[in-house]
């Protein structure tokens, strides 16, 4: 299935995914988005990528595996619940380090951010790694 | 020290003793004793105070909110039980470094020994039934790989299986006994249940416990008619014969009767059922270790006989019988683990065991046949040894029985005369008799190999020498644990002129004689045996579990036919089944369906929705059936962003279109797409999922229109942002209220997408090229 559209609009797509993958998994705790949806986008960015150029390219033009990535992302998630423990909580409860606030700006960083991240990684991980063995058959 | 750091450290150094073993060389068993005799000396420092009545009790959270804990608890029956298996434990340990020098593995070997002590120790200072099952397991589990060490050999690992089978599910019945006994008391500490012993006995569960935890005893001390696992077990190395006879796993389950004595003993069914099943024990044991010529399996034999008489003494339980059995334990703990260490000595030193294979011994190691034939006397229950002492109770506690007391004592009798000619012929055929052609000249054994039995037999002689002194303050708090109804009885050598002695006279006489006749008793016993006792335990038991693996495999080839659609056909119809059966028999609920306030738009959405459905289903084209699918995704959509759930819109749609790309990666390979199912196959599947469609969509309308109090809507939406800092209440639930269930999820999509990539990747035929 050659297409010179196809081609074009995945090599500029596949970049503008990903951020955009991103900007939905960072904004997911206050508006619509998160890890889940953020992964299927991520992870479509790079199944566009190998419906254009094919699977052997794709995996070429990536620097890891879609199974390390899942695994990855599972190890994400599970060191999220860590340092509730660390603190002395029950796993998994929610920590959160205030980095600066004023009146107009407040940024947190807490677990579950990082838990959401877990998320994302696995579920792009999970969907490229299905998507990659059944589109190479 | 405490009981519970003890056991810990003891862990601790049977989980490094594998590894260590190769630095340390052939030192290494009297290194790794260094620690269990560590142990013996801090029990026998507790002798004196244990003596004045102290009771250790030491416990560790471990399921505090289910009254499930790490309990420990010395009295002086746990610190008697301690001193032996911590006592022989360290000369077993001694002994096998040196005796495993020329086998593989032996680091590993150590490592199973020292777990199978721990496992051991920890029973006998439990103060908690299931702290108690833990370590009841694991001597199942280090006595299975124990007895399977010489993995290669098909009898070994077949024994192995019987043993751990037969323990295992005595094991499984015990914990369901302990169970029901915790009940009626609710706790399953072992010192409150101690104090109140009639509350199980006025309980109906008293029965069904103790039939339970009679199983569990009864399976792993290798009472009659689970007994023949014992004897399979020696081919084990001995060392590790030598421990689990004389201190351990036997006597396990001799340890657990004991213990709850005082709490399920005293009853007519307890008195009858412990009688005749240790009765039966002693004699049958007895009388099959006179034919055989193996020396191990005599051993075993005899074993076998001195559990039955341990749980006769039991049953009994007068005054007599629980002071005879608790003398009797540590008679037969010493010199069991003595003969069996010195049977693994003369199969080392001659390279066999048979005994018409072995004579004249005691020119080539007279240090050797000195101990050994000390520990035959003991046996045989002569004096000066301890056995002596032991025999006369049992005696005195047969004649004393409260019922059957003649029966009782002529199979008493009977028994010990057959103890006292297997001393006399394992003593003379092996250490004078005709001495075959060796074919190395025999030595005497090194001392690594010596040690053990040399003090367990210089115990037994002190201990028989001087029992005031030394073996009653052993015993005497050990008696009045497991019978605090009962004294213990003043120890005596010499009790003047009365009946038992005079049967211990006949015993001796008896026995030569049948010593002396032996070439005629001998093939008269074997006939009857073979005439009347053909049966093999061990062969049936192994039917029976050829039987019961072809069931499962019949069963599993039944329920896992391998068939995808009949696996999503059996969970729908059951699912549907259970669910419509749970909506009938609710309350009849009023649904109320309003559509005059659905926008239009809306409706024609729904409207595309069915069309679309029906299409789908009607359509004999697969791409026709795709798209119609595709659409009534998208109308779902539709309707989240309708009733503003953005959040399940966007994933919608991207579930959708992947779903999309999926189909149109595979529709190629497909084959053609054509109606294959027969009309009643049809009717039947349009059955299911009507069912499956109606219940889901009683239930989404029964959800609608049930009222709860609060909702946990409310709850989620109140502190979503004040204690979890986010607005979006759906990723809050997510990643942070249900973050567990999400870690759940994501695991799960992660092994099935691993389990679609591993059919992908490995079929057969990729395999089968590479």
């Amino acid at each position: 299935m050659e297409s010179v559209l196809l081609k074009i609009a995945a090599s500029h797509m596949r970049p503008l995914l990903i951020v955009l993958s991103v900007v939905v998994l960072y904004r997911g705790h206050n508006e619509p988005g998160g890890g889940f949806i953020g992964g299927l986008m991520l992870g479509s960015a790079f199944i566009l990528y190998a419906m254009a150029y094919g699977v052997k390219k794709t995996q070429k033009s990536i620097f890891f595996d879609p199974v390390n990535l899942t695994g990855l992302g599972l190890l994400i998630a599970l060191a999220s619940g860590l340092p509730a423990i660390l603190m002395g909580e029950i796993f998994m409860t929610g920590q959160w380090i205030t980095l600066f606030s004023n009146t107009f700006f407040e940024l947190k960083l807490g677990t579950p951010l990082l838990f959401d991240v877990g998320v994302y990684f696995t579920v792009a991980g999970m969907l490229m790694l299905v998507m990659f063995s059944i589109l190479e058959e | 020290m405490t009981a519970g750091l003890f056991i810990f450290i003891l862990l601790l150094v049977a989980t490094v003793a594998p590894f260590l073993r190769r630095y340390l060389g052939n030192y290494a068993g009297w290194i790794y004793a260094i620690w269990p005799f560590t142990g013996f000396l801090y029990y026998l420092s507790l002798l004196p105070s244990i003596n004045d009545g102290l009771i250790i009790t030491e416990t560790y959270a471990w399921l505090p909110a289910l009254g499930i804990n790490f309990t420990f608890y010395v009295d002086g029956f746990g610190m008697l039980f301690s001193l032996l298996v911590l006592g022989i434990g360290s000369f077993i340990m001694v002994y096998a470094g040196y005796y495993m020098r020329p086998y593989p593995m032996k680091g590993r070997f150590l490592g199973y020994l020292l777990l199978f002590m721990t496992a051991m120790q920890g029973i006998v200072v439990s103060g908690n039934l299931l702290t108690m099952f833990v370590f009841w397991e694991l001597t199942s589990v280090s006595s299975y790989l124990l007895i399977g060490y010489y993995h290669e050999k098909p009898e070994a690992r077949a024994s192995a299986l019987q043993a751990f089978l037969i323990t295992g599910l005595g094991g499984l019945a015990l914990l369901g006994g302990f169970v029901l006994l915790s009940i009626p008391y609710g706790s399953y500490d072992i010192a409150y249940i101690l104090s109140e012993p009639n509350i199980i006995k006025d309980s109906n569960l008293y029965l069904p416990a103790l039939i339970l935890i009679l199983i569990g005893a009864f399976t792993k001390s290798a009472q009659f008619p689970f007994h023949f696992w014992l004897p399979g077990a020696m081919t084990a190395p001995s060392p590790v014969s030598a421990f689990l006879h004389s201190a351990t796993m036997v006597k396990a389950g001799i340890f657990l009767l004991a213990r709850l004595n005082p709490v399920l003993g005293g009853t007519e069914i307890w008195t009858y059922t412990l009688s005749i099943t240790g009765v039966t024990t002693m004699f049958v044991g007895a009388w099959i270790s006179i034919t055989q010529t193996d020396l191990k399996r005599i051993l075993a034999y005899t074993t076998v006989s001195a559990l039955g008489t341990l749980v006769l003494l039991l049953g009994t339980g007068t005054e007599y019988a629980v002071n005879a059995a608790i003398i009797f334990l540590l008679v037969h703990a010493l010199y069991k683990g003595t003969l069996f260490m010195m049977a693994g000595n003369i199969e080392k030193k001659t390279g066999t065991r048979d005994i018409t294979q072995l004579g004249g011994l005691f020119k080539y190691m007279p240090f050797a046949a000195v101990i050994m034939i000390m520990a035959l006397v003991s046996m045989a229950g002569v004096p000066p040894m301890l056995g002596f002492l032991g025999k006369e109770l049992i005696y005195e506690a047969s004649a004393a029985a409260p019922k059957a007391h003649y029966f009782i004592l002529t199979l008493g009798f009977l028994t010990n005369v057959i103890m006292v000619f297997l001393s006399l012929r394992l003593a003379i055929d092996i250490f004078w008799g005709k001495e075959p052609p060796y074919s190395k000249i025999p030595k005497e054994p090194s001392v690594s190999l010596i040690i053990g039995p040399f003090f367990l037999v210089l115990f037994s002689l002190l201990l028989g020498l001087f029992p005031s002194y030394m073996a009653n303050p052993l015993t005497s708090k050990a008696i009045t644990a497991i019978s605090p109804d009962n004294d213990a009885i003043v120890l005596k050598l010499w009790h003047g002129f009365n009946l038992v002695l005079g049967l211990s006279v006949l015993t001796i006489i008896s026995g030569f004689i049948t010593f002396r006749f032996r070439h005629l008793i001998l093939p008269f016993i074997d006939r009857i045996n073979i005439k009347y006792f053909r049966r093999e335990f061990t062969r049936v038991f192994f039917s029976v579990l050829d039987a019961f693996l072809g069931f499962t495999k019949v069963k599993t080839k039944t329920l896992q036919h391998g068939y995808h659609r009949f696996y999503l056909m059996t969970i729908f119809v059951f699912a549907s089944i259970l669910v419509w059966i749970m909506i009938w028999r609710a309350d009849p609920v009023v649904i109320e369906l309003d559509f005059s306030t659905m926008p239009l738009n809306l409706v024609a959405v729904v409207i595309l929705i069915i069309a679309a459905t029906i299409t789908t289903v009607a359509s004999d084209s697969r791409v026709v059936s795709l798209i119609s699918l595709g659409v009534i995704g998208f109308g779902i959509t539709i309707i989240f962003i309708a009733y503003s759930g953005v959040d399940l819109a966007i994933t919608m749609i991207m579930v959708e279109t992947l779903m999309v790309i999926l189909a149109m990666a595979v529709v190629f390979h497909l084959p053609k797409y054509k109606p294959f199912s027969s009309t009643g196959a049809r009717m039947r599947d349009t059955l299911v999922a009507t069912m499956v469609g109606s219940f889901f969509m009683v239930l989404v309308l029964q959800a609608g229109t049930s009222a709860m109090e609060i909702p946990i809507s409310e709850f989620f939406k109140e502190v979503s942002y004040t204690q979890a800092y986010g607005r979006n209440i759906v990723n809050v639930i997510l990643v942070d209220f249900r973050a567990l269930d999400t870690l759940g999820e994501i695991s799960v999509i992660s092994i099935a997408a691993l389990g679609i990539y591993a059919i992908l990747k490995l079929k057969p035929s990729k395999i089968k090229e590479s």
